[in-house]
């Protein structure tokens, strides 16, 4: 299935879940990152168990704590 | 969101102070007119935007990477009262990317050295000076009196102590952060959309996520979020365009890729800026980098 992930389309298997896209994406930090999917935050205790439709779109938004 | 600002203003421009006595930095002298000729021109600010720049008060929390370019657009612009909080001295590593600083102020307070470039570029402005940590005592002190805050900190119990405290207070503030080729910001305006704990729901564990000193930082990036930061500020005051409040803007240098992501709106389950807010009190995060802000 298709899906949008950071602003570029993806092919994914059918019902990938939150925290399997986070594992195939490298996503950094992955223990910190805060998701959205279809501009509604995801909880991360429900990224084993969410499973991603045809369609969505996923954001990963990350810490970034430098400014000196 | 379209801005609407929370200071008062009259139909000329002229922005009434804290304590409601009408602020007159603008005088219409030449050498107004010729300094902001380049404002004024523009029909966006005009001579009404300038008198709102020149009335306005913005504090700058960090005068390093971020707070430097910020300080000094927001001085060249003309914003009349600009404070500066900052407990560290300059230092040379400081020096690569905190512009605001030369190597002649090695050793010297952050807020002061960056006090005497703000009044050297723009004798209008009045820079009001903080060479203290920012912490739960003192945040709501430091904050009162400005229209608009700038976080330009480098670690995360200060950027949450920041986020709540305006909250809390009902400030508007932008919030940024850099490191390597990377950053990124969004604005808050009080009711007008996420605050930064409804994205970050805690800060990180201490040290697991990298800071500029252990990753290190390219120095134009705190030009380009600072600068950005700045614009934010002035499009406020001036009540002129769109913020970034309910986008998260980052910037990916290596990639010369910007995005401008649109984050889910607070949907009253924050924290601190819900509808039932479980966090009423200021709280101080252990300290992770510089220590300085």
């Amino acid at each position: 299935m298709k899906i949008v992930v950071a602003g570029t389309a993806k092919e994914v298997k059918d019902g990938i879940t939150i925290a399997e896209l986070i594992q195939s994406e490298d996503v950094e930090m992955p223990d910190y990152v805060s998701v959205s999917v279809n501009e509604e935050f995801a909880e991360r205790a429900s990224f084993e168990t969410t499973e991603l439709k045809e369609g969505d779109v996923v954001e990963f938004l990350y810490f970034m704590g430098g400014g000196c | 969101m379209r801005i609407q600002k929370v200071m008062s203003t009259d139909s000329i421009g002229n922005t009434s102070c804290p304590d409601g006595a009408p602020a007159s930095r603008w005088t219409a002298s030449n050498e107004q007119l010729e300094r902001y000729s380049r404002h004024i021109i523009l029909k966006e600010i005009g001579v009404k935007g300038q008198k709102k720049l020149l009335n306005a008060k913005v504090l700058i929390i960090g005068a390093g990477g971020l707070g430097a370019p910020a300080a000094m657009y927001l001085a060249a612009a003309g914003v009349g009262t600009i404070g500066i909080a900052d407990a560290d001295e300059v230092d040379l590593s400081n020096l690569q990317r905190q512009i605001i600083h030369s190597t002649e102020d090695l050793g010297k307070a952050k807020v002061l050295s960056a006090k005497e470039t703000m009044n050297r570029m723009n004798p209008d402005v009045q820079v009001n000076t903080y060479r203290t940590f920012v912490s739960a005592e003192n945040i709501m002190d430091l904050i009162r009196d400005y229209d608009f805050i700038i976080d330009g900190t480098d670690n995360f119990p200060a950027k949450f102590l920041i986020n709540d405290a305006c909250v809390m207070a009902g400030k508007p503030f932008s919030h940024a952060g850099i490191i390597r080729f990377k950053g990124q910001l969004m604005t808050y305006v009080p009711g007008k959309g996420p605050c930064y704990r409804c994205v970050f729901k805690n800060p990180p564990p201490k040290d697991a996520v990298p800071t500029c000193r252990q990753a290190g930082v390219i120095g134009a990036m705190g030009g380009v979020i600072g600068s950005l930061q700045a614009m934010e500020a002035i499009k406020y005051i001036t009540e002129v365009g769109d913020l970034l409040t309910g986008y998260l803007l980052t910037f990916d240098a290596i990639k010369m890729n910007f995005r401008k992501i649109r984050l889910p709106k607070a949907d009253g389950s924050c924290a601190v800026c819900g509808t039932h807010p479980t966090i009423t009190e200021l709280i101080d995060y252990e300290q992770t980098e510089c220590g300085g802000i």
